[in-house]
């Protein structure tokens, strides 16, 4: 038995979150006026800060505690940087617009704390228990904020798809979680893959499948992607740039941690099903947005091919795999967030328009925010010169490494597909007759797509930090 | 007859499935899918207190009380949300749910 303040110690940006979160709540229930957010949001921001800054603190390889329920590894280091990042831009980008629709109240800001501590134990669970909870703690936040313009039948409806579908898929998580728990006779990872030893049993064949499709939920790929575009669609904007980012880190997170750490020796049990996902979901994700005119919905469908593509890496089942993962996350965070500063720039009057339409002629009536979208656009699409390609470039490169030769030609031919939506974006934006000009987008969301529009184009100068660090993260996974 | 492990095992996995077909079939009301949700994770706790029970391990039933907490506050964010919802559209039948398609 470790004493407590060693294992809090190790679970300092956790403890930093649950504390600032608890504080926050209670500065806005005693100071807010009519419960508007008054500097709740800055607050948090600067509550996640923390939080990232404390990442950097714990150096060790790999320490377990909490009687073996919570793991600080380098793995989980790096997973939970990404997600603090995404809920920290996604404050930032909330800002203005929570102001302007009218629905800034401070419970916002102490959800999405909410939901992050609930990635951030998610990302280091270690047992089966641990794992629910940190879900369902990210699940719960993500449920309320997912309506959380109370007065908006579609942001509502948004709500309600999610919970319903949400709950199904713990719930089948859970169901898989049982089977495990009695067929391999202990809740740990570590002690699972100990129990199975490379010969399963049909128990646990059983258990990870159903733990796979409840996990399959939560990253959105297909077939348990259904929910996606409609609560994209329908939830307030900056929450989806949290659905997008942050909650995607996490789900996929410990889905490799799961595959990596519990089922090691049955590699060929699970290689199948996420093969078999994978492919699904690059194919839904290239042919279905292909008709879709609003941007939002477009990003549901081009982040559900983005997570079969991610998934590609871990098909590999090796560590080089896991690298290419990481990579393709980090890439893919600083696109999605760098898309969804844009999409909060679009505002004609005082409406938040969505429509693709709404782009054309964007290089006429503002010449800078239409560069940097179709930099994002060409960098989500993986056109060489920038960082999307490397993405792709990594979890391919992975699996033809583990000779899976057919996964990574399909995966190629649907990123070619996938491109046709992309550039018809930017055709729109270059081509088009002008539609109405946007009005002047607020400092912050701009200076978002600024810095990501620089990475995304710096990543091909100066790869290598992000390939170190992320080579060092899988290493302390194996 | 001996009731054993497999007889546990067979209700919760006919309650389970039950549950998944309650949330999958129903046309009618959103209640339903959350007495279906309801009907999932406790079939998840007899699995759970079942194999606590035959494995002579108590983690299984330290997990089944946790599951109930947490399915207690998962009902009332569910109902919470179906309240906003029906402020806003009016009705609670699941085939109204189409604001948002494609």
């Amino acid at each position: 038995m470790t004493p407590i303040s060693f294992a809090l110690a190790h679970s300092l940006p956790e403890v930093v979150l649950a504390v600032g979160a608890l504080a926050l709540l209670m500065l806005g229930v005693f100071r807010a006026r009519d419960g508007r957010d008054w500097i709740i949001s800055e607050c948090a921001i600067a509550v996640l800060g923390l939080a990232f800054l404390l990442l950097f603190v714990g150096t060790g390889p790999k320490v377990v505690v909490f009687d073996g329920a919570f793991i600080d590894d380098a793995f989980g280091r790096y997973m939970k940087g990404l997600a603090l990042i995404g809920s920290m831009v996604t404050l930032v980008l909330s800002l203005d617009y929570m102001r302007r629709e009218k629905i800034d109240l401070f419970e916002f800001p102490v959800l999405v704390l909410l939901a992050t501590l609930g990635m951030l134990m998610l990302i280091s669970a270690q047992t089966l228990m641990s794992l629910y909870l940190g879900l369902e703690l990210m699940s719960l936040s993500l449920y309320v904020i997912a309506a959380f313009h109370r007065d908006n039948v579609r942001a509502s409806e948004a709500g309600l798809k999610y919970f319903a579908l949400g709950a199904l898929s713990s719930g089948m998580l859970l169901y898989g979680a049982s089977l495990l728990y009695g067929f391999a006779g202990t809740v740990s990872l570590e002690g699972i893959a100990a129990a199975i030893h490379g010969k399963p049993n049909i128990g646990v064949i059983f258990g990870l499948v159903f733990l796979l499709a409840g996990l399959s939920f939560k990253m959105s790929v297909v077939p348990f992607h259904m929910w996606t575009p409609d609560v994209y669609e329908g939830a307030p904007t900056p929450v989806t740039a949290f659905f997008a980012s942050a909650a995607k880190m996490a789900a996929v997170a410990i889905t490799v941690r799961v595959v990596m750490t519990a089922f090691p020796g049955v590699t060929d049990q699970w290689r199948q099903i996420l093969i078999f996902v994978s492919i699904l979901s690059m194919a839904l994700g290239a042919f279905a947005a292909i008709g879709q005119s609003n941007i939002k919905r477009l990003m549901a469908y081009s982040s559900i091919g983005h997570m079969g593509f991610a998934l590609v890496g871990l098909a590999a089942g090796t560590e080089q795999g896991v690298q290419g993962v990481l990579v393709y996350l980090s890439i893919y965070l600083t696109m999605t967030l760098g898309t969804f500063a844009a999409i909060l720039s679009m505002r004609v009057g005082d409406v938040y328009v969505e429509k693709i339409s709404d782009l054309a002629g964007l290089s006429r009536t503002n010449a800078p925010m239409a560069i940097f979208l179709s930099a994002m656009m060409l960098s989500l699409a993986g056109i060489p010169p920038l960082a999307g390609f490397f993405a792709k470039w990594y979890v391919f490169n992975a699996a033809i490494q583990a000779h899976l030769y057919p996964l990574a030609v399909i995966g190629v031919l649907m990123s070619v597909v996938a491109c046709f939506y992309y550039l018809r974006i930017v055709k729109v934006i270059y081509f088009d007759e002008p539609a109405p000009g946007f009005e002047r987008a607020s400092p912050a969301v701009t200076a978002v797509l600024i810095v990501a529009s620089l990475l995304v184009v710096g990543f091909s100068f100066w790869p290598g930090p992000l390939d170190v660090a992320a080579a060092a993260a899988a290493k302390s996974l194996f | 007859m001996q009731i054993g492990l497999t007889h546990y095992l067979s209700v919760a996995a006919i309650l389970f499935t039950l549950g998944v077909l309650g949330i999958i079939l129903n046309r009618k009301n959103i209640i339903i899918i959350l007495m279906s949700v309801e009907l999932i994770l406790l079939s998840v706790n007899i699995n759970l207190v079942t194999f606590s029970t035959f494995l002579g391990d108590l983690t299984g039933q330290v997990f089944s009380l946790f599951i109930l907490t947490v399915a207690a506050a998962e009902a009332a964010i569910g109902l919470a949300i179906l309240v906003t919802y029906y402020r806003n559209r009016g009705s609670i039948a699941v085939e109204d749910i189409n604001m948002m398609k494609g």
